[in-house]
């Protein structure tokens, strides 16, 4: 059956407290989940009291300054700060997001920061995204074509048609969609997910793209395509405000047109 | 442990190349509810006094007995394919998720046959 309460080994415990730093006023409690494989324990919760009159505005600016100036233990992943590489994604307030585009402001209360749900966690807040880069791998994201390249000018494509992909090609794979997705935590071994799902069907409205049968038949499939059950959070957590649900939606409707 | 590589592990034994159906007819059976159970509600509701021989009349009509074996046609298959996916998505023991999958359907085929009957034989005044 399906776990709905968490192993023994994963329930997370109380972690560390670190004080306030002296004279600050203006202070934020953030909580962040924990867990060091080597050490052979439960997950802890630690709680860091930080100075927003010293820190930078974004979530990742505040989980950079922790790293930098109390706790360097804390292992997380991060590079662009700006949207667009996908790797700081995490759950934050119960909400997959990506911690550089999320403002401190805009939480009420103490800041509380999880890995993305339901992944395998590395340590801390980094999770394995192996299984998720090898299903992006078995879509085929590149373009497939019989016909020869023009052979001094690029693939043309009209502008009705380039229009199909906007909506699509924005998708940084952060994973957000596809970790929020209890259809994915369920059946992630089987069930491509929301973000591939999205990807895959980026390359079946390519109107450059010759190999659109196959791609549809590769989805057809009781696991890969239909468990999406319309859950919607995947469109609700998406933090560049696309819409995988009716990528997906997309999908089933060409599957049936062509029948 | 697998030696296998991810991409493999991601691949599994590939699509099934079918699926489509089990969606579609799932949608279809459940627009197909909608006008079926508001009929049913209110013509059972207007039999003036449930004796037997009021509830006899009315299956003795033709569009009573059709549309009340559609009905029941359309939810036991409705029902039959809906469990099959709460199963598939929850039951991850390969045998304990055929039996119920297979289980459910021969019980709701099961169920579907004998309303039928039991209607054909109310409608044929058995």
């Amino acid at each position: 059956m399906a776990e709905f309460t968490l192993p023994k080994n994963s329930v997370i415990q109380p972690g560390k407290e670190f004080a306030a730093p002296e004279g600050a006023t203006n202070l934020k409690r953030v909580e962040v989940y924990r867990w060091e494989p080597d050490t052979g324990e439960n997950p802890k919760v630690d709680v860091y009291n930080i100075d927003l009159d010293k820190c930078g505005p974004m979530v990742l600016d505040a989980i950079i300054k922790i790293k930098d100036e109390v706790d360097t233990t804390l292992s997380f992943r991060r590079s662009c700060r700006e949207g667009i590489c996908g790797s700081c994604a995490m759950n934050i307030n119960g909400k997959n997001t990506l911690a550089c585009t999320k403002a401190i402001g805009d939480i009420k209360g103490a800041i509380k920061i999880y890995p993305l749900p339901h992944m395998s966690v590395v340590k801390d807040l980094v999770p394995d995204m192996t299984h998720f880069y090898a299903q992006y791998a078995s879509i085929k994201p590149w373009l497939e074509t019989t016909t020869a390249a023009p052979q001094d000018s690029e693939r043309l494509q009209s502008k009705e048609d380039r229009a199909k992909l906007d909506g699509l090609y924005e998708c940084i794979l952060c994973a957000c969609c596809s970790t929020s997705c209890p259809s994915y935590w369920w059946n992630s071994d089987r069930y491509l997910g929301p973000a591939i799902l999205l990807q895959a069907y980026r390359w079946i409205i390519d109107s450059r793209d010759e190999n659109t049968g196959e791609r549809l038949d590769e989805l057809e499939d009781p696991f890969k395509l239909y468990r999406c059950h319309t859950i919607m959070n995947c469109t609700d957590t998406c933090p560049k405000g696309l819409n995988p649900a009716k990528a997906i939606a997309e999908i089933k409707k060409l599957i049936v047109e062509r029948q | 442990m697998s030696l296998q590589t991810p991409l493999a592990k991601a691949q599994g034994l590939g699509s099934a190349k079918q699926g489509s159906h089990h969606w579609w007819a799932q949608r279809v059976t459940a627009v197909a509810l909608v006008p079926l159970t508001i009929w049913l509600a209110f013509s059972i509701a207007l039999i003036p006094e449930a004796s037997y021989e009021n509830v006899l009349a009315w299956f003795s009509s033709t569009w009573n007995a059709t549309l009340a074996i559609s009905f029941l046609i359309a939810t036991f298959y409705h029902a039959a394919l809906g469990m099959q996916i709460v199963y598939e998505d929850y039951i991850h023991k390969e045998c304990a998720k055929v039996t119920m999958v297979v289980g459910t359907q021969l019980a709701m085929a099961l169920l579907a046959i004998g309303s039928v009957v039991a209607v054909l034989k109310l409608a044929v005044g058995g």
